[in-house]
């Protein structure tokens, strides 16, 4: 048996048991998102004690050496001591300043934190409610702009997304932690074509990084793809219609499944991208939203004479449900 | 003296690292078009996959290499179960040819790429 100690008191882990799962059965609170070892809110420090290799893939070289590993992916084998602590020090206070409805289900919020954080458009953050409650966001904003910007579904039943939608007002305490990701712009090679596509708020990151290429120089073709079921489920498009009228280079391109128009196309965001970018050979794509689609887009792509080395990729994982509780309610979604 | 110790390997002949990284996104095209294996390379993680493949180039055609026939049976033994059969190895050495060919390597190198994967062959197919 593994066992591990948190504030001075040990806990048993079952057999193949992952740290957060055994921690959380006993009781103890730990911050916890998509459990599949993607989103980081569940990171943790070992204190005392070898943590598996496997617990640790992904993360900064910098925050590997101060011990930290990931609860959710950690499985410690049989006989294993661990003494953990929280991710606490890695978190950043921060304050909302604003909480707007891009349209029905979609909510802009924006934050300022209370000490520098520095990340990359198009990298994502655990958002951290003072009760622990965590979850995972793209970041839409610049960061010379200073407050930081995450688009957030709203879902029916969601923990995070109800309570930002109903509860949540400027001036309440959070915390962030992060950022998380490598799905963004790197200058260099200025004049090669950019694909971006993706579906619901992946846009976030897609409008961060479309934004830092464009104040970057960038020069050559900017394909951005916005995906939808339903017209509704479309979001910023004036500001990326005025954006791409004043970079001619920029193309931005909304599509929805049904209800299509003269500015929207009508189909699926794969037939979409082949009629508009038909030899893809040479271009740098960004991926961002629903895993299925980003999987499928990725392979397309490479298959069309991308490199794989240009492919940008970040699926949306939904956060799982908690391991002691059974429930019907949906996941939430970044 | 070893032969193949005293002459360059193909993976040096035909470039190293840099030419394995541009075989790899050939290969890896082929398999996955090919309705016959495809789902044995599917994977979430293009990376992971790509990664393994070149792997398995560098090892074929004489590079630096760590892999051990241990570890090609440990590798496929649950594709094995999946129904590997020679007709998969078949189809796989046959893009293996092809993608040293598009990238201009000469024939008498192809074949010794070839016999060298053949000879993984019982190890791959867990004989």
């Amino acid at each position: 048996m593994a066992k591990v100690k948190h504030e001075s008191r040990w806990y048993p882990l079952e057999s193949g048991e992952s740290v957060l799962d055994g921690l959380l059965r006993q009781g103890v609170s730990v911050p916890n998102s998509c459990r599949a070892g993607a989103c980081q809110s569940c990171l943790m420090k070992a204190v005392r004690g070898t943590v598996p290799e496997a617990a640790r893939v992904g993360l900064k070289d910098t925050l590997v050496a101060q011990g930290y590993f990931l609860a959710c992916t950690c499985r410690p084998p049989e006989g294993t001591e661990l003494e953990v602590a929280g991710a606490e020090a890695l978190r950043v206070p921060a304050r909302i300043t604003s909480l707007t409805l891009l349209s029905a289900d979609v909510l802009r919020v924006r934050l300022v934190t209370d000490a520098p954080f520095e990340y990359r458009a198009g990298q994502y953050v655990s958002l951290v409610r003072a009760d622990g409650l965590a979850r995972s966001y793209s970041v839409a904003s610049l960061p010379r702009e200073g407050e930081l910007e995450l688009h957030v579904r709203l879902l029916p039943g969601g923990a995070m997304s109800g309570w930002l939608a109903a509860d949540a007002r400027p001036g309440d305490a959070v915390q962030l932690q992060g950022p998380v990701g490598s799905c963004f712009y790197v200058p260099g090679r200025p004049e090669q074509p950019l694909v971006l596509a993706g579906t619901g708020t992946g846009l976030a990151p897609l409008y961060g990084i479309v934004r830092d290429a464009l104040e970057a120089g960038h020069s050559g073709p900017i394909w951005l793809f916005h995906g939808a079921r339903v017209p509704e489920g479309l979001y910023l498009r004036d500001a990326l219609r005025e954006l791409a009228e004043r970079h001619p280079q920029l193309h931005y391109r909304p599509c929805v499944l049904a209800g299509g128009s003269r500015d929207v196309a009508e189909g699926s965001l794969d037939v979409l991208i082949r009629t508009e970018c038909p030899k893809p050979v040479g271009f740098r794509a960004y991926l961002c939203g629903d895993p299925q689609l980003v999987l499928s887009l990725r392979k397309k792509l490479f298959l069309s004479g991308l490199s794989l080395k240009d492919l940008h990729a970040d699926s949306f994982l939904p956060s799982a449900p908690k391991a002691e509780v059974v429930t019907n309610s949906p996941a939430g979604v970044r | 003296m070893d032969t193949a110790a005293a002459m360059k390997s193909v993976y040096e002949q035909i470039g190293g690292e840099p030419a394995m990284a541009a075989a790899v996104e050939v290969f890896y095209r082929k398999v996955l078009t090919d309705d016959r294996i495809s789902h044995f390379f599917e994977d979430v993680d293009m990376e992971r996959q790509a990664a393994k493949q070149k792997a398995f180039l560098t090892m074929v055609t004489g590079g630096p290499s760590s892999y051990s026939g241990r570890d090609m049976r440990a590798g496929h033994a649950h594709l094995v179960k999946h129904g590997l059969n020679d007709m998969h190895f078949d189809a796989v050495a046959g893009h293996l040819k092809e993608t040293l060919e598009e990238l201009g390597v000469a024939a008498p190198l192809v074949a010794r790429v070839l016999a060298i994967a053949e000879s993984a062959r019982a190890d791959v197919l867990n004989r």
